[in-house]
């Protein structure tokens, strides 16, 4: 396969990969780093700096989007990338260290839990009860749009999601991922925001997240220009067209489906791992 | 009381709005400086076979800032895609400095320390 068909491949697949991940908020790096490790046999440590990439190209591309609609709470992100920027830091130092094989074991963890977490989650209830004093304090309850006009909620058990997402900046910096599904479990589920809040705040963070674990990554090696040129194009393009999308489709079986296919790549990747194929 | 809302004022808005236009604009110079570097790699080295499957890391002139500048106004192809992922990078590091400035148009100082950290942290991994 000569470099031409590979950036071909990777562009659609990258478009795809970015269609997906603005729909659900994950970065799209859970798709691309299968994909490229077992499909095109492409070293991790060249996947992890492919996919940091694309998640930074993901997050600008339908956060420009997002911000406009007026669902992302900013005050929310911007106190949480305090601890999900130390926690990439801290993952990027850490990737030097742990084997590719560990490495291919974390991954399918995590995304076993990101589908877990799908699964388990069923209705989307709105936190009306007026918010904790830390909430209150740091300004995060907030209102978004909706058909029937604005709709407020509120922020619950601050520490826990901040902690969760101290952990989700780590896996970020350790493995390439935005670490969006545990962004929006640390939303969703510990502090119970909405999921379009969740969503797109989630997007909002990981671009963030992923700058303090970039420059890291780049002095390292891990980010190949060939191999990240037709990533970034493709999934800016399934970016854009995911923000157009977003409103259209139905949560609940957007997540369903996505838990599946999360679910399939997490056995291959621990498997993988295990027999130290990757 | 407690629920207190987040009213947003007119400056919170027109930042907002600066925002999203910066990362559009931002995003389109990045593909656009990628997609040069692209032509010109794919024009050299598109009928090469790739071997990504050891990892030996990347040479100088790829992996600095200063060096990618360089080399990527010599015209190199992949030196130039390496810029324009820089230009990528950027663009949450400028939304985290647009955010501060519009806390600071806000009085918001709790805020406006807090993404001042966090812009700190950043710039500290940059380094």
């Amino acid at each position: 396969m000569t470099i031409l068909i590979l950036t071909l491949f990777l562009f659609l697949s990258a478009a795809m990969a970015g269609l997906i991940g603005s729909l659900t908020g994950l970065g799209g790096g859970v798709v691309l780093i299968p994909l490229l490790t077992l499909v095109f046999k492409v070293d991790i440590h060249y996947a992890i700096g492919t996919s940091l990439i694309s998640v930074i190209a993901t997050s600008s591309g339908a956060a420009a989007a997002y911000v406009k609609e007026g669902i992302t709470n900013i005050r929310l992100g911007m106190f949480l990338e305090l601890a999900t920027t130390i926690g990439a830091i801290a993952g990027a130092v850490l990737a030097a260290f742990v084997s590719t094989s560990l490495i291919a074991v974390i991954f399918g963890i995590i995304l076993f839990i990101s589908a877990m977490a799908s699964f388990s989650h069923q209705e989307e209830k709105i936190n009306n009860e007026p918010g904790g004093r830390i909430a209150t304090k740091l300004r995060l309850n907030n209102s978004f749009p909706t058909e029937k006009g604005l709709q407020y909620y509120s922020v619950s058990n601050v520490a826990g999601g901040f902690f969760m997402m101290n952990i989700a900046g780590i896996i970020s910096g350790l493995l390439g991922i935005g670490s969006g599904a545990l962004k929006v479990i640390a939303m969703d589920r510990i502090m119970r925001i909405p999921f379009k809040v969740s969503t797109t705040t989630s997007n909002f963070m990981i671009g963030v997240t992923a700058a303090a674990s970039a420059g890291i990554y780049l002095k390292r090696g891990y980010i190949d220009p060939g191999l990240s040129m037709p990533v970034v194009l493709g999934v800016l393009l399934g970016a854009y067209i995911g923000s157009k999308l977003l409103f259209r489709i139905r949560t609940k079986t957007l997540k369903i489906f996505f838990a599946i296919v999360i679910l399939f790549l997490a056995a291959e990747m621990i498997y993988n791992g295990f027999t130290h194929r990757l | 009381m407690s629920m207190r809302k987040n009213k947003p004022g007119l400056a919170d808005k027109d930042i907002e709005l600066i925002m999203g236009n910066m990362l559009r604009y931002g995003v389109l110079l990045s593909a656009a400086i990628v997609l040069t570097g692209a032509v010109i790699f794919l024009w050299q080295h598109g009928t090469e076979l790739p071997d990504y499957s050891k990892f030996s890391g990347e040479p100088k002139r790829l992996i600095e800032a200063g060096s990618i500048w360089h080399t990527a106004w010599e015209g190199r192809g992949r030196s130039i895609i390496q810029l324009g992922l820089l230009v990528l990078i950027a663009t949450p590091i400028a939304r985290i400095v647009f955010s501060i400035i519009g806390f600071i148009i806000e009085k918001d100082i709790l805020y406006t320390l807090i993404t001042l950290v966090v812009l700190f942290i950043i710039i500290f991994s940059l380094c």
